[in-house]
């Protein structure tokens, strides 16, 4: 059957299990990506059905499996790595940006770096340090390198196939305490481009522009505002390199006011460059200033004060009324 | 001593005939890369009788016998305690020492007061030695804090999440060490998994350069989570030192007197100036990786078993009991006190209070910083207006 409702963890492992099949240069690499099927699962049972030539469990070391995956793209082949948690990315960070990201410049072209690298990232799972953060603004800012993350299973099971197909190395955010959210997907369906972004509620008083973990409070933040009387549109990012601007700028012609919600920190982060730019491109259409709700300028803190420091409905709700207000 | 002198003195010792016990990891499946059995300096058969080897005597008073023996059984009714803890709900995780107990004692008691030590995020038994309160060691698997204790007050530094990355610290602390030309030493503990990483390699890179007075103190204890130490390497973890320059030694990591010689002499090692060692605690990983882990998806209980037929406690108490070092009222009396460690341990983490939201803010600079200042109040600004719409 095409259309089958799965958690997004599942879609992962369907959309794995689908470039295995029709690609014979599609690997996945990975610490604890065989037996186990990864810490998450997601890689569950691709070692049993695609050998372990095909599905590699890697020694513990990020820069290695990072380096090794541009040395097998440089020979043909279209490594899918998974990082094990967003705060062990740091180690293959220098093999990322120093070499993946520009390889295909500097061979003028010549060269492809068809490498997905996959990392659960994002915080509300109540774990020990290292294991929450939403290191996207760092990747975000690096020429070459495609980011994206999906929000929902279907996005989930066709971005990972787009992104496997893409020829440039795309950063692959999963938005783990989503991984078990249910949701469609069709896998006969004809998705949207890769970068595109998606109107996951339509609205006519503010638009929120969100990705990955927060697109769903977003949503319950337009449903709640729904009963105040206030139409809230919402915006799926889906990648934020490149960002679909013109998707944001529609909106906001319609709109006329615009938040932007993160889990990362609010400093330097993918809302100031969404706000820089729809500034610049709707500042006539603009009837309050490009608010931003994310983390602060502090370390991911300890678990138990998560709920303070993540976004929650409250807190997007305080945005829309502040937008609204001016 | 010289990287020749290790190889000449691994042949005397193979000709001495001192006991070993068989690896697991190379029993099975083991590459060709890997030739003959490595040797494994062992004092303690897992019947807990006492064997001799050449390079490595100890002579230890019954009563740092029954110390001995007292630190491993605490330190296992400790980590039982936070395991159930966490099944209770009460820590978000745990990672458990578990067939660990004579690998951490061991070593951690061949140190001394001005010593340093940088754990990873298991060295449960080495924090015990050093005096750190158990329960300061449960903050950061509760999730009020990312640390829990002054590095400073007990030398002993904050446990390590980021796999390896502390092996560099105790090497540039060592360097430290050496350029005040003080006499303590470092010592470093880590996995067999991390032995891969960069910032490993690059600790024996520069310990070694540098004439560094640090052991590197690796408890192979089989996996890291699903993988087998042969998915790291081909050859036997402590002989990766004489690539480096230094000298590597295997221990039967199941066996606290073995641990304890070898090092304290690795220490001494250091002390001496000679430079780093590294130690290769060969062990096992009794329990899961970490409470989220589930080891039934990747190894088999026999492999389980037939470690537990080493188990690092039973040994001791039998060569104890053997011997007449110790009585029944020892045995009694430590058990009541592992019972009173236990309910201090659970009454600790219950009454262990939330961090207060400011919190979040606390402690980024040593220094002010403006934005901090502005988002804290802010925060502060948000809490208060709920706080308002709650008295109405
Ligand atoms: C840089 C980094 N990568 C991945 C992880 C996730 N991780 C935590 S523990 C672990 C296995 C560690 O194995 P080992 O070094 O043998 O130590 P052990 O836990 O067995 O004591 C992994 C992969 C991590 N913490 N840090």
């Amino acid at each position: 059957m095409a259309v089958q409702k799965l958690p997004l963890a599942k879609a992962l492992n369907e959309s794995l299990r689908k470039a295995l099949e029709t690609d014979p240069k599609v690997l996945i690499m990975g610490e604890d990506v065989g037996k186990l099927g990864g810490v998450f699962r997601v890689t569950d049972g691709l070692q049993k059905d695609f050998g372990e030539d095909r599905v590699i469990d890697s020694p513990l070391a990020e820069s290695g499996i990072v380096g090794t995956a541009i040395g097998l793209a440089l020979r043909g082949y279209r490594p899918v790595v998974e990082i094990q948690f967003d705060g062990f990315v740091f180690p293959a960070y220098d093999q990322i940006v120093t070499q993946l990201a520009k390889m295909h410049a500097r061979a003028l072209g010549k060269v492809k770096m068809p490498v997905v690298i996959r990392i659960p990232y994002g915080g509300g799972i109540g774990a020990v340090e290292h294991h929450s953060e939403s290191p996207e603004a760092l990747f975000a800012h690096v020429p070459g390198l495609k980011v994206v993350s999906p929000s929902n299973s279907s996005d989930a099971y066709w971005m990972l196939q787009q992104a496997i197909q893409s020829d440039d190395p795309v950063i692959f955010f999963e938005p783990k305490r989503r991984y078990w959210d249910k949701g469609e997907v069709d896998t006969e369906a004809i998705p949207g481009a890769l970068h595109q972004a998606r109107v996951a509620r339509e609205g006519s008083d503010l638009t929120l522009a969100a990705y990955g973990p927060m697109v769903k409070v977003c949503l319950e933040a337009a449903a709640a505002a729904q009963e105040e009387g206030k139409s809230v549109e919402v915006l799926d990012l889906r990648s934020m390199s490149p960002i679909d601007f013109d998707a944001i700028q529609r909106s906001v012609e319609k709109t006329r006011h615009l938040v932007v919600v993160h889990e990362a920190p609010v400093f330097y982060g993918a809302g100031a460059e969404i706000a820089a730019r729809i500034t610049e491109r709707c500042f006539y259409h603009l009837e309050a200033p490009v608010l931003r709700v994310g983390g602060y300028h502090a370390p991911y803190p300890p678990a138990r004060l998560e709920e303070e420091y993540l976004p929650g409905l409250d807190r997007v709700l305080d945005a829309v009324d502040r937008s609204l207000a001016y | 001593m010289t990287v020749e002198s290790t190889a000449a003195r691994k042949t005397t010792r193979r000709s001495s005939g001192a006991k070993r016990t068989t690896s697991a990891a190379s029993a099975k499946k083991a590459p060709a890369a890997q030739g003959a059995e490595p040797e494994l300096v062992q004092l303690l058969t897992p019947e807990g009788e006492r064997v001799q080897h050449p390079d490595y005597d100890i002579d230890l008073s019954a009563e740092e016998l029954r110390g001995l023996y007292r630190d491993m059984v605490l330190t296992r009714r400790f980590d039982a305690e936070a395991t159930s803890l966490q099944r209770q709900g009460e820590l978000g995780l745990w990672a458990s020492l578990l067939g660990q107990e004579a690998a951490q004692i061991g070593s951690g008691r061949a140190l001394r007061d001005d010593d340093y030590v940088f754990p990873t995020y298991r060295e449960h038994g080495v924090a015990w030695v050093r005096g750190v309160d158990p329960t300061n060691l449960l903050g950061m698997f509760r999730g009020v804090n990312h640390g829990g204790w002054d590095p400073n007050s007990n030398n002993f530094h904050l446990y390590t999440i980021v796999i390896g990355s502390q092996t560099l610290h105790a090497t540039g602390y060592a360097m430290g060490i050496a350029k005040d030309g003080a006499d303590s030493a470092v010592i470093a503990y880590f996995g067999d998994g991390a032995s891969s990483q960069g910032d490993v390699n690059e600790a024996f890179t520069f310990s070694a350069v540098y004439n560094a007075p640090v052991v590197f103190f690796c408890q192979n204890n089989q996996w890291a989570i699903s993988e087998p130490t042969e998915k790291q390497t081909r050859v036997p973890l402590y002989q990766r030192a004489r690539g480096f320059g230094f000298p590597g030694v295997r221990v039967d990591g199941n066996d606290v007197l073995a641990c304890l010689a070898v090092t304290r002499s690795a220490l001494e090692r250091a002390r001496r100036g000679e430079g780093p060692t590294l130690v290769e605690a060969f062990t096992y990983r009794m329990g899961a990786h970490t409470t989220s882990d589930d080891p039934t998806k990747y190894r088999r209980d026999e492999e389980r078993e037939a470690w537990e037929a080493k188990d690092p406690i039973l040994r001791l108490k039998a060569y104890l009991e053997r011997e007449g070092h110790a009585d029944e009222a020892f045995f009694e009396a430590l058990e009541a006190e592992s019972e009173a460690l236990g309910k201090r341990v659970r009454e600790g983490v219950r009454n262990m209070p939330d961090p207060d939201d400011m919190a979040i803010f606390e402690n980024v600079y040593a220094d002010g910083h403006s934005l901090v200042d502005e988002e804290r109040a802010q925060f502060a600004a948000y809490q208060a207006s709920f706080a308002d719409g709650e008295v109405k």
